[in-house]
This record gives structure tokens, sequence and C-alpha cells, in this order.
């Protein structure tokens, strides 16, 4: 006795609407926070500094244009792929928040991925703000991607963020089991770290290194995106089948794991 | 001066044996800290692979510096973090009260009152690569070395720490202050690398704004017994001045504190 498709329809419509403005009116309430954490990711500037000083001898194979351009697109990227679902649901978990949250008839998970779309709205002011700063301060990296590029490297964006989310949404579920499961986070940023193409465009590794990187989920979570944005070429097709196959092979381990985690649950506190 | 060191002995040893409780942690730091390591290393080798030199530094030496940032970051996860992040949660939940009525100086007890084990690892790490790079860059461990490079290492531990200090205890104004400490924190990640990398504009903020070349270009320099008096006199006048900066700006956050209660 299901109602019919345009009814179920319009209800999940009505809901995202509801979910989405009372978190943004929420992330509002938090927006200095959140301009502080969108400061806290200026390491792809860092990096920057760092080889545009040894690109002064040239034979990088980039020019400080191209380097200049891929880093800027690398921390636009990662501002709206941060994901921090783990740290929520974990003290969502302590503090006993989760048994209201898990009785009301909406899958827990469309909360959080609600909660993250409107941080990044709450963001977007601010790394506009900063992007105009770069060219301010670097007038002659200033480039305008074409219409399809814009809407392709957002397009990527948007499944970076999702992967990301798949991903540590997966080990969250750790958290039914461990107080401390947090922690496991560090291990997985560390691969991210080093392997998205944050520090460096994986063009400059290593070919050896580059190749085993491609066989990672990782370097679609930035690298790509950011190219695509800074108008380098990209085999596109093939890196959206790649999410796409990281994604099939994630979501039904985190399937499993949240039936199995939510049977091991018993509500903390009290 | 012995009422404090015993107070210390107490706290660290109580707050050891609560973070214990976790072990499995240890495993998950010592390889995270490993792992963070293997990963600056290879980021090094990018720059040092293809034959270009950060800054006019060797490979060893830049592994000194690396090996002086792991140290301390080593340091910022034993004492500072799980110390100064209470902070804004003394001041949220109006406890700072208690802190100050203890008949005991409040900086000393807010900044040593725990002890985290979980960030040994990187300190050991850190001085094991030091050591490594200095051996292998033909440094001679000289008593007026070691001196200085001791000196230095002091003086960057206590300007990381007055920056920390000084960025939790504004959370007497800013509540919401702790995310200040991860822009703090990002920044810092700068001090992987010796400070003449980066270009020119760069390396001004690194010096004067942010000091990321006296806690690890100048130590690292100290330990390659290639420190020069100017430097050495720079770097313990700005942590001598950071200290005392750190102290002054307590008490003057102090006068504003109104305590949480309406």
């Amino acid at each position: 006795m299901r109602p019919p498709l345009a009814q179920r329809l319009a209800h999940a419509r009505r809901l995202a609407a509801v979910l989405l403005s009372s978190q943004y009116a929420y992330m509002l309430e938090y927006r200095a926070e959140i301009v502080l954490w969108a400061l806290s990711g200026v390491l792809p500037f860092i990096m920057l500094g760092l080889w545009s000083a040894v690109d002064a001898g040239g034979g990088l194979g980039m020019s400080s244009l191209q380097l200049a351009r891929y880093f800027l697109a690398a921390f636009v990227v990662r501002q709206f792929t941060i994901v921090w679902v783990m740290y929520t649901f974990e003290e969502d978990n302590l503090t006993g928040r989760l048994s209201p949250y898990l009785l009301q008839p909406l899958p827990l998970v469309w909360r959080y991925v609600a909660a993250h779309l409107s941080e990044q709205a709450t963001r977007l002011p601010f790394v506009a703000l900063l992007v105009g700063l770069f060219f301010l301060l670097y007038p002659a990296a200033f480039w305008w991607p074409s219409l399809s590029s814009l809407l392709l490297a957002m397009l990527a964006t948007l499944a970076a963020f999702a992967l990301r989310f798949l991903m540590q949404f997966t080990l969250t579920m750790v958290c039914f089991w461990s107080e401390k499961a947090s922690a496991l986070e560090r291990l997985l940023y560390l691969p991210y770290l080093y392997l998205s193409g944050l520090v460096a465009p994986l063009a400059l590794y290593p070919e050896a290194v580059r190749n085993f990187a491609f066989w990672t989920p990782f370097p679609y979570m930035v690298d790509v995106p950011a190219r695509i944005l800074a108008g380098e070429p990209v085999a596109v097709g093939q890196s959206f089948a790649a999410m796409a196959a990281w994604a099939a092979l994630l979501l039904p381990i985190n399937l499993l794991l949240w039936r199995r985690g939510l049977r091991h649950y018993s509500a903390m506190g009290a | 001066m012995g009422r404090y060191l015993s107070t210390l002995r107490i706290f660290w040893i109580a707050s050891l044996t609560a973070e214990l409780e976790y072990k499995a942690n240890f495993v998950i730091e010592l390889v995270a800290t490993a792992g963070n390591l293997v990963g600056s290393i290879f980021v090094l080798s990018l720059f040092y692979g293809r034959g270009q030199s950060l800054g006019g530094w060797s490979w060893e030496g830049a592994l000194v510096v690396l090996g002086v940032y792991t140290l301390l970051e080593g340091v910022t996860s034993t004492l500072l973090q799980p110390n100064l992040s209470t902070i804004v949660a003394h001041v949220r939940t109006g406890s700072l009260d208690f802190v100050l009525l203890k008949p005991i100086d409040s900086q000393f007890w807010l900044s040593a009152r725990t002890f985290s084990p979980w960030g040994l690892p990187g300190i050991a790490l850190g001085a094991g690569l030091i050591g490594y790079a200095a051996w292998k860059a033909g440094a001679t461990p000289s008593p007026l070395t070691l001196l200085a490079a001791a000196l230095m290492l002091v003086a960057s531990l206590l300007i990381l720490y007055s920056l920390w200090f000084v960025l939790a205890a504004s959370s007497i104004w800013f509540v919401k202050i702790w995310n200040a400490t991860e822009v703090l924190r990002s920044v810092l990640v700068a001090g992987r690398f010796p400070v003449s990398a980066f270009p020119a504009g760069l390396r001004a903020f690194f010096t004067f704004v942010v000091p990321v070349a006296f806690l690890t270009t100048v130590p690292a320099e100290a330990i390659l017994g290639r420190a020069s008096g100017p430097w050495l006199l720079a770097g313990g006048v700005v942590a001598a001045g950071s200290l005392a900066l750190s102290r002054w700006f307590w008490q003057f956050a102090l006068r504003f504190y109104t305590s949480a209660s309406s």
C-alpha cells in the first residue's frame, strides 16, 4: 500500500526543503566558525608558494600560471568536499542524541548530508572572497573557465564530495562498536592528503606513484575536479567511471555495516 | 617551584592512567605519525628528486627541518592541544571560576593540567630523524653546537606554546575561537620546509607575522652548526617576548572574564 510515485516525490521534496533550510539557518549561526574552518584550508596556497619558488629554475613541465591555477582550483574543490560526518556522528552517539534522531521517520544519513550541503552554502561567499583576493594579488593567473568545463567541474566536485562522504560514513559505522572511532579518520586522512593532489598536482609525481594513485579513490577527490576547473586535459569519462565503481563498492559495505550497527546499538547515557 | 613540580607529577600520572584506558589509540597514533612522516619525506623527495633544492638547503638539512617539525607536532598533541583546548569549555561552562580559585597559578594549571601520551611517537620519531639527518649532513656535535641547538629548540617550543596560549585565551571574549587553533595548525604546516624555500612575500610573513622561521628553520640551522649570532639572539628575543606577551595577555584577558552565570 505505497502512495503513488508523484505523491512520494512531492513528500521527499518537501522534506528536503525543510531539512536544507533549517540546517542552513543553523549553519548561518555558526558562520564565524565556518569562516575559520575555510581559512584552515590554506595548504594548497602554502604548497603553491613552494612549487612556484622551485619553478623559478624551470623544468617542472608546468608553467607557473598553470601551477597557480591548479592550486587555486584545488583550494576551491577542497572547500566543497570537506566531510566531517564522523565527528558529528561520534558526538551524537556519545551524547545520546542519536536515539531521538533514529526514531524520526527519515533515514538518518539525509540529516548529515543536508548539514554538509548547508555548510558548503555558508562557505560559498567567503570562498568567493578569497578567490577574488587571490586574483587581486596575482592578476596574471586570472582565468574564466568555459561554461562546459565549469559545469563539469561542479559535477565532478559534487561526485567527489559524495564519494568522500560515503567513504567516511562507512568508517563512521565503527562508532557503533567503539567510543573513540574518530581516531581512525586520522588514518584515512593520510592517503587522502598525500595521494589526492592537495600537496602537488599528480602530474608532478613519479610515474609509478601516479599510476598507483589512480588505482585508489583519492585522486578523484581533488586532482581530477581541480584539473577540470583549471582547464587542464582530463580523461573525463574514465574518471567518472572510476568514481562510480568506488561508490558501487562502498555502498553495499556501508548499508551492511549500518544494519549490523543498528542492531548492536544500545543508546548511550542514562 | 618544588610545589609546582610535585603537582605536575600528580597531574600527569593521573592523566596517563586515564589515557591508557584506550591502548588501541597508541597503535593508531604510531601508524598515523609514521605515515605522516613518510608522506612528508615523499613530498620533499618530489622537490629534490628532480635535482632541485629548497631554498639552497641540502636534502639532509631539509630532513632536519622536517624532524624539528615532527618533534613540535608531537609536543603539540602531548601537551598543547589536550590542555589548551579545554579553556574554551571552562569559559563556556563557567568552571574557570574554580580554576581561578585554586592556590596555584591559573596559567600554569591550564597549560599543564593533562598529559596525553599519544604525541610521544611523534617526539621520538622527530628526535630520531633529527639525529640521523644531522649525522648524515656531517654535523659535529661540539659542545657549542649542542648548546645552541638546545637553546633554539627551547626557544621554538616557547614560541609555539605562546602562539597557542594567546589564541586559546582569546576564548574569554570569543567563545567559539577554538577553530582559530586549527587555522594556526594549518599555517604552521609551512614549518615542514626551510623558510628560505618560500617566495619573498611569504618568507617575510613566516618570519615576522607568524614566526614559523623561528619554530623550525632556526633550530635546524643551530643543529647543523650553522647558527649565526644575530639569528640566535633574535630567536631568544622572540621567545622571551612571546612568553611575556602570553603572560600579560592572560592577565589582561582575565580582567574581562565575568563568569558564565547570568
